[in-house]
C-alpha cells in the first residue's frame, strides 16, 4: 500500500514542511535528546500524564510527546474546518430529531431499531430540545489522511471527547522550546479554545438563567485518568471544576457548596458518563452524580452539556448513517467521507466481513481506546481466529472497516526521523455559534508500521499547526 | 368508576438525615380511561421542586427536604373518575417510540426457560398473543408475597414459580419482547375490595404494545386487563424504572419504609 | 470558593504541619533516649507512642518498642495514618485535587517532596540516619510553608492554609508539651531535677526554639519560663497564643471578605481571651496537664466549628 507522507510530495519537500526541513538539519543528535529530555520534564512537571484503563501500573504514566509537528496548510485546513463543522450540524439536528419526531426515521434513510434499541439513546429526554437545540457541545471528529487530498472520518465523539489538553499543552511546550519555529512560520494560535469553550457553554444557559451563567466542570474526580484535563479547562476558563458532592438540588435549581453558602448553577460541562449522572434517573448506586439534577434539567433549570442522551450520534453502528444525515437535515453532500463500513450484525456483510477478516479492522461498536479491536493485516492467524470466534458469537457488536493507506508524518525516533502513522482530532464547539480553533490533536503511532493511535496502546501525541494564508 | 387514594409512604432514618431528594411519578396519567376530580400530593416539611412531563406522557415531580430529619412522609391523596376502556390507553399523549420498549434491562431479561415458553403459544395476529403470553404468565407464577423482593429478575420468578404483580409484570414484558413485541411495565393502583382478591392496592402490570391498537395494559397478576377498577400513574422498562417514588437520602442512615394504600370506591 | 478546595487546602496545611510534627516527635524521642533514665531508654519510646495516641496500633505491629521499628513506624509505615509518608502523600494528594487553587510554586514544592519520598522509600534504611530523615521533613515542611507565604494570592484560599497550619500547630505543641510534662518524667519528685532540665531543653531544641528561649529568658530553663514561652508568649512562633492569634486573624479575614460572621470566629475569639487572660501561676495551679487537655480539646471543637461553617459545604 502506497503511503502518504505528509512531508514530501516525491522527493521535493511539500510547502507546508519547508521551513521544518531545514529546522531538523540544523539541530544536532545532542541537541534533540536534549530537548527531548525538556519537554519530557515540562510534561512531568505540569503533571499532564494520562493512566491507562484496565492496564495499572503507573498512573503518572506520561504521554510521549513528539516534538516534530505535524502541519496543515491553511487552504487544507479550511476545507477541513468546513467539513468538520457541516457534521457537527448533522450530528446535532440529528440529535434533536431523534428526540423529537424521529423525521429520519419515518423517512426511511436510517433503522429505526439502531437508534430505539440503542442503549445510548435515552429515553427519559424523548421530548426535550435543550437550549439553542443544541445536544452535543464539543464534537470531537477522528479524522485520517490517505492522500494530499483524502481525508476519513473514523468516527464521531459527541459526548465528551478528551485529548483537548494535549493540543493545548503541546503548543505550550513547543512555543517554549522552539520560539524561532514561531516566529519563522505563521502558525495561528490554538489558545483561543478556552475562551471559546467558555463562550460557547456560556451561550447555552438554561431559560431560567438570570445574569451571568454560572458554568462549572463536573468531574468523576481525582482518580479519573482525565483529571488533569479537567483542572486545566477549569482553570482557563475560570470556573469551578465541581464532584458530584459538591452539587445538591434544592427546589428548582442546582446549586454547588460554597464557603461561602449554596450558589445556584447554570451550566454544567460533565465529564462522567449519562449512566453516573443522576441516581434518581439512571443508575440508582451512582456516587458521581446529582441526585434530582435530571427533574431539574428537564424543567430547563439547568444545563447539561454534552446533553444526555447525545452518545446515540456517535455509536459507531449509527457512524454509517452521518453522510445520510448531512443530506437529510443540511441538504448539502458531506465534505468529509466516511470510511465504507460493514455492519456485522447485517447477515450479508457479516459473510463479507468474515470472508475478508485478515484485510479489516473490526472494532466494537460500542468499545473505545482500542481496545476490544482487531487490525486483520498486523494481527498473527491465532489472533484472528480467535477474534472469529467472538465475532461469531456476537456480529450485532462489531463493525467492520478497511484497513486505510494512514498518512504519516516524520517523527523522532531512536534512528532519527522516520516516517509514523497519524490521525486527527479537532475539537468543534457547539452554541449559538459553531467554532473551530485551527488545530487538533494529533495522534501518532510511535511502533513502526502500527496503526493504533490510542495512547493506551503507545499512541504519542504531536502539536498540530495550521499556517495563516 | 369514581376511586379515592390515601396512599401514605413513611421513610425513616435510624439517625437524622442531611437531606432527602425525590423524585415522584405519582400523578395519575391523562387518558380517556381516568379523569382526576382532585388529587393532592404532600411531603412532610418538602420543598417542591421542577415538574415536567416526560416524553413517556408521565408526570415526574420532584422535591428536596432539607435535614437533618429523621423521618420523610409522602402522602398523597385523590379522586378519580375512570372508565373500563378493556385495557387500552386511549388518549394518551407520549413520544417515545414504541420500538424503544423492546430494549431488555436486568431484571427483564429473558433467559431460557422465559423464551421457551414465549414461544409455546402460536403466531396468531398479534392481540390474541399477547392474551396468551399474559396467560402463560398467570398460570406459571402463582401470586405469593414475600418470597421475591425488589431485585428478583423475571427467570428467578419463573423459576420459583411465585411471586408478586411486580414479577408477573417482569415475566410478561421479557416474553413479550422475545416475541417481538414491545413492552413496558406499569405502576399505579388497583380498587380490590370488590371481589376480595388480596393483591395489593399499589399496583403494577404490563402494557404491550399492539400496532393499530396502541398500548394495551395486561394484569397476569389479576388475570385480566386493566378496567375501572385501576388507575395509571407511570411506566418505564422494568419496575425501578416505573417506580412511583425514587429517593436518596443523604448521610449513610440505614432507611426503613412503611407504605400503606386504601383505594375505595366512592359514592358519584 | 468551593467548601471541597477550601478543606483541602485546609488539610493540605495540616499534614505538612503534622509531618513536622512528627519530625520533632522522632527528634524528641532519640536525644532523650540517648540518656539514661529511671527505666532506661525504651520506656521514653514508649511514652512518645502513648503521648502520640499511636501506641496501640504500633505494638499490635511491631510487638517491643525498638527504636528502630519506631523509626519505621513513624516515617515510613503507611499504614499509620499519621507517619511522614502518609502525612506527605496525603497533603500532596490534596494539592493534586486543587491544583487550580496552588501557585505552580507550591505545587512544585509538595509534588517535590514527594518525589523525593519515593526515593527514599526506595533507599535501603542502612543508610539512612535518622537526623537525615527528621533534617529532611523539616526543610520540605519549610519549603512548601515558604512557597506559600511568598506566592500565594492573599484570598479565602490563602486563609483556610493558615487555618490549617495554626491549628495544627498549636494542637502540636500543646501535645508536646504534655509529653513531656505528663509523660516523660517518671515521677512529680523529678520536678526541678536534671533530668526534668535536660528532657525540657530537649523539647525547646526540638522545636527549634532552643536558642529564641536563651535570648527571650536567659539563665537557668524552668517548667515556669517553658510554660509561658510555649503557651503564652506572643513572640514564640509555635506557642498556643500565636497559634490562637493566627486562627483569629485569618477567620476574621474570611468573615470580612464574605461579609458575615459564623460560630466559627466568636470560639476562636473566647479561646484567644482565654490563653492571653490566664497567667503562668493560673496554670499551674490547674495543673499543666489538665490546662493542656483542656486546650486541645477546645482547638478540635474550634477546628469542628470551622468545618461546619465553611468546610462541610452544609451552611445555608
Amino acid at each position: 500500500m502506497a503511503q502518504f507522507n505528509e512531508m514530501y510530495q516525491g522527493t521535493a519537500v511539500r510547502a507546508p514542511y519547508a521551513r521544518l526541513q531545514d529546522w531538523v538539519a540544523a539541530m544536532p543528535q545532542e541537541l534533540r535528546s536534549l530537548k527531548q529530555a525538556e519537554a519530557e520534564a515540562l510534561f512531568r512537571r505540569i503533571g499532564i500524564t494520562f493512566a491507562v484503563y484496565g492496564e495499572g501500573g503507573d498512573p503518572d504514566r506520561l504521554i510521549p510527546f513528539d516534538m516534530f509537528p505535524r502541519v496543515f496548510s491553511g487552504a487544507e485546513w479550511a476545507r477541513l474546518e468546513k467539513g468538520i463543522k457541516q457534521r457537527a450540524r448533522a450530528l446535532n439536528a440529528f440529535l434533536v430529531d431523534v428526540y423529537g419526531r424521529g423525521e429520519i426515521i419515518r423517512a426511511g434513510r436510517i433503522p429505526g431499531q439502531l437508534v430505539w434499541q440503542n442503549e445510548a439513546y435515552e429515553k427519559a429526554v424523548v421530548g426535550f430540545v435543550p437550549p439553542k437545540g443544541v445536544y452535543s457541545h464539543i464534537v470531537g471528529i477522528d479524522i485520517v489522511r490517505t492522500g494530499p487530498d483524502e481525508f476519513y472520518v473514523l468516527e464521531d465523539n459527541c459526548r465528551t471527547p478528551s485529548g483537548v489538553s494535549y493540543m493545548l499543552e503541546s503548543r505550550e511546550i513547543m512555543m517554549r522550546m522552539f520560539p524561532g519555529l514561531f516566529r519563522e512560520n505563521r502558525i495561528e494560535p490554538v489558545d483561543g479554545y478556552s475562551e471559546k469553550l467558555r463562550r460557547t457553554l456560556a451561550s447555552v444557559a438554561p431559560k431560567k438563567c438570570k445574569g451571568d451563567p454560572v458554568v462549572v466542570i463536573l468531574t468523576p474526580g481525582h482518580f479519573n485518568s482525565a483529571y488533569y484535563e479537567h483542572s486545566l479547562l477549569a482553570d482557563l476558563m475560570g470556573v469551578e471544576l465541581v464532584e458530584g458532592q459538591d452539587l445538591f438540588v434544592d427546589g428548582e435549581f442546582v446549586y454547588m457548596r460554597t464557603t461561602e453558602g449554596p450558589r445556584r448553577v447554570d451550566v454544567i460541562y460533565r465529564r462522567i458518563d449519562d449512566a453516573f449522572l443522576d441516581p434518581l434517573c439512571f443508575r440508582p448506586d451512582s456516587m458521581l452524580g446529582v441526585p434530582g439534577l435530571m427533574d431539574v434539567y428537564r424543567s430547563g433549570g439547568v444545563t447539561i452539556c454534552s446533553a444526555p442522551g447525545a452518545g446515540v450520534a456517535d455509536d459507531k453502528a449509527v457512524y454509517t448513517y452521518v453522510p445520510e444525515m448531512v443530506r437529510f437535515y443540511l441538504g448539502e453532500e458531506p465534505i468529509l467521507k466516511n470510511v465504507p463500513t460493514w455492519q456485522c450484525g447485517r447477515a450479508e456483510d457479516l459473510a463479507y466481513v468474515l470472508d475478508h477478516l485478515p484485510d479489516l479492522v473490526v472494532k466494537e461498536v460500542h468499545g473505545s481506546g482500542g481496545y476490544g479491536m482487531l487490525v486483520g493485516p498486523k494481527s498473527s492467524r491465532e489472533e484472528v481466529e480467535r477474534f472469529r470466534a467472538k465475532l461469531i458469537e456476537d456480529p450485532g457488536n462489531y463493525i467492520a472497516q478497511p484497513t486505510l493507506a494512514l498518512s504519516t508524518v516524520p517523527t523522532f525516533v531512536e534512528e532519527g526521523l522516520a516516517p509514523r502513522h497519524v490521525d486527527l482530532r479537532p475539537y468543534c464547539l457547539v452554541g449559538e455559534r459553531i467554532e473551530l480553533v485551527p488545530g487538533g490533536l494529533t495522534r501518532v503511532a510511535l511502533k513502526e508500521g502500527s496503526l493504533v493511535v490510542n495512547s493506551s496502546q503507545r499512541g504519542g501525541v504531536k502539536d498540530t499547526w495550521v499556517l495563516a494564508e | 368508576m369514581r376511586l379515592t387514594v390515601d396512599h401514605v409512604t413513611r421513610y425513616s432514618y435510624d439517625h437524622p438525615v442531611r437531606s432527602v431528594v425525590q423524585s415522584h411519578r405519582l400523578t395519575p396519567s391523562v387518558f380517556a380511561g381516568q379523569q382526576v376530580i382532585d388529587w393532592e400530593i404532600t411531603v412532610s416539611e418538602g420543598t417542591k421542586g421542577s415538574t415536567h412531563r416526560d416524553g413517556a406522557g408521565d408526570q415526574v415531580q420532584g422535591w428536596t427536604i432539607a435535614g437533618p430529619v429523621s423521618a420523610v412522609e409522602v402522602r398523597v391523596r385523590g379522586t378519580v373518575d375512570t372508565t373500563d376502556l378493556a385495557g387500552v390507553l386511549r388518549g394518551h399523549r407520549e413520544t417515545v417510540a414504541p420500538e424503544v420498549y423492546l430494549r431488555t434491562t436486568a431484571p427483564t431479561r429473558a433467559d431460557v426457560a422465559l423464551e421457551s415458553l414465549a414461544r409455546t403459544v402460536g403466531d396468531s395476529d398479534l392481540l390474541s398473543l399477547a392474551h396468551s403470553l399474559s396467560t402463560l404468565v398467570s398460570e406459571a407464577i402463582a401470586y405469593r408475597p414475600g418470597v421475591t423482593h425488589a431485585h428478583t429478575t423475571a427467570a428467578e420468578a419463573l423459576a420459583l414459580g411465585e411471586g408478586v404483580c411486580r414479577d408477573h409484570a417482569h415475566a410478561l414484558i421479557a416474553m413479550a419482547r422475545v416475541r417481538g413485541i414491545a413492552a413496558r411495565y406499569v405502576s399505579g393502583y388497583l380498587f380490590a375490595a370488590q371481589d376480595g382478591t388480596p393483591h395489593e392496592a399499589a399496583h403494577a402490570w404490563a402494557e404491550l404494545h399492539v400496532p393499530g391498537l396502541g398500548w394495551i395494559g395486561f394484569d397476569p397478576a389479576n388475570r385480566c386487563c386493566p378496567d375501572d377498577r385501576y388507575i395509571r400513574l407511570g411506566s418505564g422498562f422494568d419496575a425501578q424504572d416505573a417506580a412511583p417514588i425514587r429517593g436518596v437520602a443523604r448521610g449513610g442512615a440505614r432507611e426503613a419504609m412503611d407504605v400503606t394504600v386504601a383505594v375505595l370506591q366512592a359514592a358519584q | 470558593m468551593l467548601s471541597r478546595t477550601a478543606d483541602n487546602l485546609y488539610w493540605i496545611a495540616r499534614y505538612m504541619e503534622r509531618a513536622d510534627t512528627v519530625a520533632r516527635l522522632l527528634e524528641v524521642g532519640s536525644r532523650i533516649s540517648l540518656i539514661p533514665s529511671a527505666h532506661g531508654y525504651r520506656s521514653e519510646w514508649d511514652s512518645l507512642l502513648q503521648a502520640s495516641g499511636m501506641a496501640a496500633a504500633f505494638a499490635q505491629k511491631y510487638g517491643d518498642p525498638v527504636q528502630r521499628n519506631i523509626e519505621s513506624f513513624l516515617f515510613f509505615d503507611r499504614d499509620n495514618p499519621s507517619s511522614v509518608a502518609s502525612c506527605i502523600t496525603a497533603a500532596r494528594e490534596n494539592g493534586r485535587i486543587v491544583r487550580t487553587a496552588l501557585t505552580s510554586q507550591v505545587w512544585d514544592a509538595l509534588n517535590t517532596a514527594f518525589q523525593e519520598l519515593k526515593q527514599l522509600e526506595r533507599t535501603p534504611r542502612s543508610e539512612l540516619e535518622l537526623s537525615r530523615l527528621t533534617d529532611w521533613i523539616t526543610r520540605h515542611a519549610a519549603m512548601v510553608r515558604g512557597e506559600i507565604d511568598a506566592t500565594q494570592l492573599r484570598n479565602d484560599g490563602f486563609n483556610f492554609l493558615n487555618i490549617g497550619y495554626y491549628l495544627e500547630r498549636g494542637d502540636s505543641t500543646a501535645r508536646l508539651m504534655d509529653v513531656k510534662y505528663y509523660v516523660l518524667l517518671p515521677r512529680v519528685d523529678f520536678v526541678g531535677s536534671g533530668l526534668d532540665n535536660y528532657q525540657w531543653s530537649t523539647l525547646l531544641r526540638a522545636m527549634g526554639a532552643q536558642r529564641a528561649f536563651h535570648w527571650a529568658y536567659g539563665g537557668e530553663v524552668t517548667a515556669a519560663k517553658i510554660a509561658d514561652f510555649l503557651i503564652l508568649n506572643p513572640q514564640s512562633p509555635r506557642s498556643l497564643a500565636t497559634c490562637t492569634a493566627g486562627v483569629v486573624n485569618h477567620l476574621g479575614r474570611i468573615a470580612k471578605a464574605y461579609g458575615r460572621e459564623t460560630p466559627a470566629q466568636a470560639k476562636a475569639r473566647a479561646l484567644l481571651a482565654e490563653v492571653e487572660g490566664t497567667t503562668v501561676d493560673a496554670i499551674f495551679d490547674e495543673g499543666l496537664h489538665e490546662y493542656l487537655t483542656r486546650f486541645i480539646r477546645d482547638v478540635s471543637d474550634l477546628a469542628l466549628s470551622i468545618h461546619d461553617a465553611y468546610l462541610s459545604g452544609e451552611m445555608r
